[in-house]
């Protein structure tokens, strides 16, 4: 239950800048998502939060009140890791029990909290298990059990889902979503590499890239008015595709941008080329298509295609959705 | 709400740093200091001790009276005025004494000759453990009886074999016709040393295989594989191939063995006690502390050794270019 | 590997060799052990099968030999060596555990330094520290006692034991560490709580490879105790078995002392030998 305030906060470990300068505000009971390539820094943001490393300048501040100082235990997080790293030796009540036990809570108190976590997350069966007994999902819910159990401020992930397979990894992030919903008044941050992870869990996505900031807002923001090439293109799949040169003269800007799903077929007019390849996914199909750029432009269709490999075609994008950016790259 | 990145010179606070890694520090001091402790009294003290008693005249008896003596027991001259008029020049000490200079042969030759013993043949038990073969656990498991079997037993259970009126070693031998005769293998001058470096080679080589080995099974099979594809003799795989890849660990195998060898003390001691051929430094610098209660003197002679060891590694680890913390260049 | 007959033969043949050259003289310590009386000046291969009822009561002659007479001081050496060697490791391991996790786990200024010179510790030859070993332990008034051992061990037993419990310490996750410090646990709750558990295979190891080496080890054991042979430990002791006269060598009894105290330690060394083996290359193959 804090906001957390992120001032101009720099990290450098010896001689190589990590975080250049990010300047950020959580609100509290939000639910935010560090999200960029690898190496852009989210997991060292993350762990500045945590207190797991050393801040080099700047301040981060939970409710108004700077915690650069203060270790971990003392700022009133939890996290959930990516390996989970649970205790192998230790049973999972013991595992969410630690904690309270290293702080000499009360026994009843201890097992009061522990049970209504475990409960929430549906591990009550598992309790005296060890972890090796447990499949990768019932893992990642007891750490994510630890972690409630502790009634933290802020909740922190570090990439939690990487270690799932695929189906899993869905059926997760919905009981991450379930729980922020319950858990309605703890400020949560997120980070993942993935960015439909990013824009099916976050009230607002932080992108970041080479340890700055490059946007933040909400998922529908960062979709609609992408402030620059780099967020254009990492937000939405598959990847916006870009135009230049005599594409994007008419538009009056250097290079322009088109999401798949804004892309159509037309029958005269537009842009001149050849369907070189298809996936055909069932419920959508994406057709790749040569019109004279580097890279085939992609278009979305719903359902079948009507235009297949080798068709000469004509494809425009649909009115209203050309993003335009100017030769820095900013959107214009 | 939008935040940018970049906002003009806000006041930076200057941060106090994360207690986490304050504490962790003065811990890990608090976890140290024991052990460093324990290091310091145990053997930096003692081996300054001792160095500062081979300047001494110190012996067993009266070591708390021990006054300095410059390096006298390293080296001195002197002219001694005799009543009849003549001059007598004396010379002495560790650095010119035949004695010493002896043990210093005898360690080396026993060194380098057990070394590169328990090295070829170290090396061959390790290429042997390394493939697969039905019995392989038991033959690993067995030749870690030398290795298990302490020092002291090991001397007698061979004095025992080598004694020559008894011995089932020169039994074997006359029976083979290899001998004519007993040989006296611990008494003996001239076979006093080869039976010190069969019975440290028997005892090491197991050490030596198993260290190897551990370096052996770093290399990836693919590498023998694509060898084995290529239709290259074994031979040439293993002087092109194994030895380059093994090196590291090889190396550091005998820089371990060699300072072993170069300290070496008690197979000598108990198997042939008293043995001009086989006396090495650790033997007679300790007799000349404890036996001929010439503390201060068989102190030089430690040191002496102590530094030649010194020398022997810096010298090594230039050579080899080893790098202990892992791998090599 | 594929190889042709005669080549797999030589193998075999190698193979045959090694085991019989490395068990041998156990072997033949083992049936040296078993004969008395006269046996001894007769060379034999194979053990003497008792063929009589006098035989077979005879078999263990030396065995009782050394156990039970003179004032049962080899029992008393063995037991010496058995609380010698144990509070060695015992003290090895607690010094080495809590150096350890410092080592592998903290970073702090000199730590490269500290590990070169603990390992430069282990290269010091035994006899190089002799004589100030010597005062010291009669200063601290524990010469000719098993505690004058305990404290000169620790001189050879520490830098291994720290050097390998490092090794194992910083194959830990570190994810595992962070959660625990999350959790709010002190260093100190770390060692106890989280890692000492996980690290019994290593503490068995090498507490296993000190056990050993204390046990093993002669010229400290023969310098620091004095001449009655009470308080000497078992190497020491069976160095010095005699026999009644001075040209007769008791060689039966010594084979029988011999086997006692090695079995132990060969079924030891068997039982636990992927352990010793994995400790024992640790750090010199690790990367």
């Amino acid at each position: 239950m804090a906001n957390i305030s992120i001032k101009n906060v720099k990290k450098s470990f010896g001689a190589v800048d990590v975080i250049k300068g990010v300047d950020l505000e959580i609100k509290q009971g939000e639910f935010m998502v560090f999200v960029g390539p690898s190496g852009c820094g989210k997991s060292t943001m993350l762990r500045l939060v945590a207190g797991l490393e050393d801040i080099t300048s700047g301040t981060i501040s939970f409710d108004g009140k700077v915690v650069n100082a203060l270790s971990p235990s003392n700022r009133g997080i939890a996290m959930v890791f990516q390996s989970y790293a649970l205790y192998p030796h230790m049973t999972v009540y013991d595992n969410m029990a630690f904690g309270l036990k290293l702080a000499k809570n009360a026994p009843d108190d201890i097992k009061t909290r522990v049970m209504k976590a475990a409960d929430m997350l549906q591990i009550t069966p598992y309790l005296q298990r060890l972890p090796k007994q447990l499949s990768g999902g019932q893992r990642q819910r007891v750490a994510i059990g630890r972690a409630i159990v502790r009634d933290p401020k802020v909740f922190l992930f570090d990439e939690p889902l990487s270690n799932l397979d695929a189906a899993l990894r869905v059926a997760t992030r919905l009981e991450i979503a379930k729980l922020h919903h319950s858990m309605g008044k703890t400020t949560m941050v997120y980070v993942t590499h993935d960015q439909v992870e990013a824009m099916t869990l976050a009230d607002r996505i932080c992108v970041l890239k080479d340890g700055i900031i490059e946007q933040v807002g909400t998922p529908l923001e960062l979709y609609e008015k992408p402030k620059n090439l780099f967020v254009a293109g990492f937000i939405g799949s598959p990847k916006m595709n870009f135009l230049n040169s005599k594409f994007a003269e008419p538009y009056k800007a250097t290079t322009i941008g088109v999401r798949s799903e804004h892309m159509e077929f037309v029958d005269k007019g537009g842009w001149a080329g050849k369907v070189i390849h298809a996936e055909k996914m069932g419920s959508d199909t994406y057709s790749f298509v040569d019109v004279g750029t580097e890279e085939p432009i992609i278009i979305r269709e719903i359902g079948t295609s009507r235009h297949d490999v080798d068709a000469k075609v004509n494809i425009a994008p649909m009115k209203d959705t050309v993003h335009r950016f100017g030769a820095d790259g900013i959107s214009i | 709400m939008d935040n940018s990145t970049t906002l003009p010179q806000l006041a930076v606070e200057t941060p106090s740093k994360n207690e986490l890694f304050e504490t962790r520090r003065r811990s890990a001091w608090i976890f140290l200091s024991p052990m460093i402790v324990t290091l310091l009294v145990v053997a930096a003290f003692p081996l300054a001790r001792s160095i500062w008693f081979s300047f001494s005249d110190a012996s067993l008896l009266h070591f708390k009276e021990a006054g300095f003596n410059g390096i006298k027991n390293y080296y001195f001259h002197k002219t001694i005025k005799m009543d009849s008029g003549a001059i007598l020049d004396k010379t002495g000490g560790v650095l010119v004494d035949a004695d010493w200079w002896n043990a210093v042969w005898n360690t080396f030759r026993f060194g380098a000759v057990s070394v590169a013993l328990e090295t070829i043949l170290g090396m061959a038990v390790a290429l042997m453990l390394n493939a697969t073969f039905k019995g392989r656990g038991f033959v690993r498991a067995a030749i870690l009886i030398p290795w298990a079997i302490p020092t002291v037993v090991s001397a007698k259970m061979w004095g025992w074999m080598l004694n020559d009126q008894l011995g089932i070693f020169n039994d074997i031998l006359l029976k083979m016709h290899i001998i004519s005769e007993k040989i006296a293998w611990t008494a003996d001058a001239s076979y006093s040393m080869f039976a010190i470096v069969m019975v440290d080679t028997w005892k090491t080589m197991p050490f030596m295989a198993l260290l190897i080995l551990a370096g052996l099974q770093q290399i990836p099979s693919d590498v023998y594989e694509a060898a084995e594809v290529d239709g290259i003799h074994p031979l040439k795989v293993f002087w092109k191939i194994t030895l380059p890849l093994v090196r590291p660990a090889l190396m550091v195998a005998v820089i371990f063995r060699m300072l072993d060898a170069l300290r070496i003390f008690d197979l000598v001691y108990i198997l042939t006690p008293n043995s001009s051929q086989t006396k090495t430094m650790a033997v007679i610098s300790r007799e000349n502390m404890f036996d001929n209660d010439k503390l201060g003197y068989g102190s030089a002679e430690s040191t002496v050794l102590f530094l030649i060891l010194l020398i022997t590694v810096i010298v090594y680890m230039r050579f080899a270019k080893v790098n202990l913390e892992g791998g090599a260049q | 590997m594929k190889r042709s007959l005669f080549w797999n033969v030589m193998f075999y043949i190698f193979v045959a060799f090694v085991v019989l050259e490395s068990v041998f003289p156990f072997y033949y310590a083992i049936i040296t052990s078993l004969k008395t009386g006269s046996q001894i000046f007769y060379i034999t291969y194979l053990p003497v099968i008792p063929t009589s009822q006098a035989e077979f009561a005879h078999l263990f002659d030396n065995y009782y030999a050394v156990l039970f007479s003179g004032n049962g001081t080899f029992l008393r050496n063995i037991w010496n060596s058995i609380w010698v060697s144990t509070w060695t490791v015992a003290v090895a391991l607690f010094l080495g555990t809590t150096a350890a996790y410092a080592l592998a786990r903290v970073r702090f200024a000199g730590r490269k330094l500290l590990l070169m010179t603990i390992l430069a510790v282990s290269m010091f030859p035994q006899v190089a520290v002799l004589a100030g070993l010597f005062e010291t332990v009669q200063s601290l008034g524990i010469y000719n006692t098993d505690w004058s051992l305990i404290f000169s061990y620790t001189i050879f037993t520490l830098p291994f034991t720290v050097w390998i419990l490092t090794t194992f310490m910083r194959e830990l996750p570190v994810e595992l560490e962070e959660a625990a410090i999350v959790d709010g646990a002190t260093p100190w709750q770390i060692i106890s709580r989280v890692f000492l558990p996980l690290m019994w295979p290593a503490l068995v190891t090498t507490g296993l490879l000190a056990f050993i080496a204390a046990w093993n080890e002669y010229l400290y054991a023969l310098t620091f105790t004095a001449s009655s042979n009470e308080n000497r430990t078992v190497p020491v002791g069976i160095a010095l078995l005699s026999g009644n006269s001075d040209h007769e060598i008791p060689w039966g009894p010594i084979m029988a002392a011999s086997v006692i105290v090695t079995v132990p330690l060969i079924m030891l060394v068997l039982i636990f030998q992927r352990k010793i083996i994995a400790g024992l290359t640790a750090g010199s193959v690790k990367g």
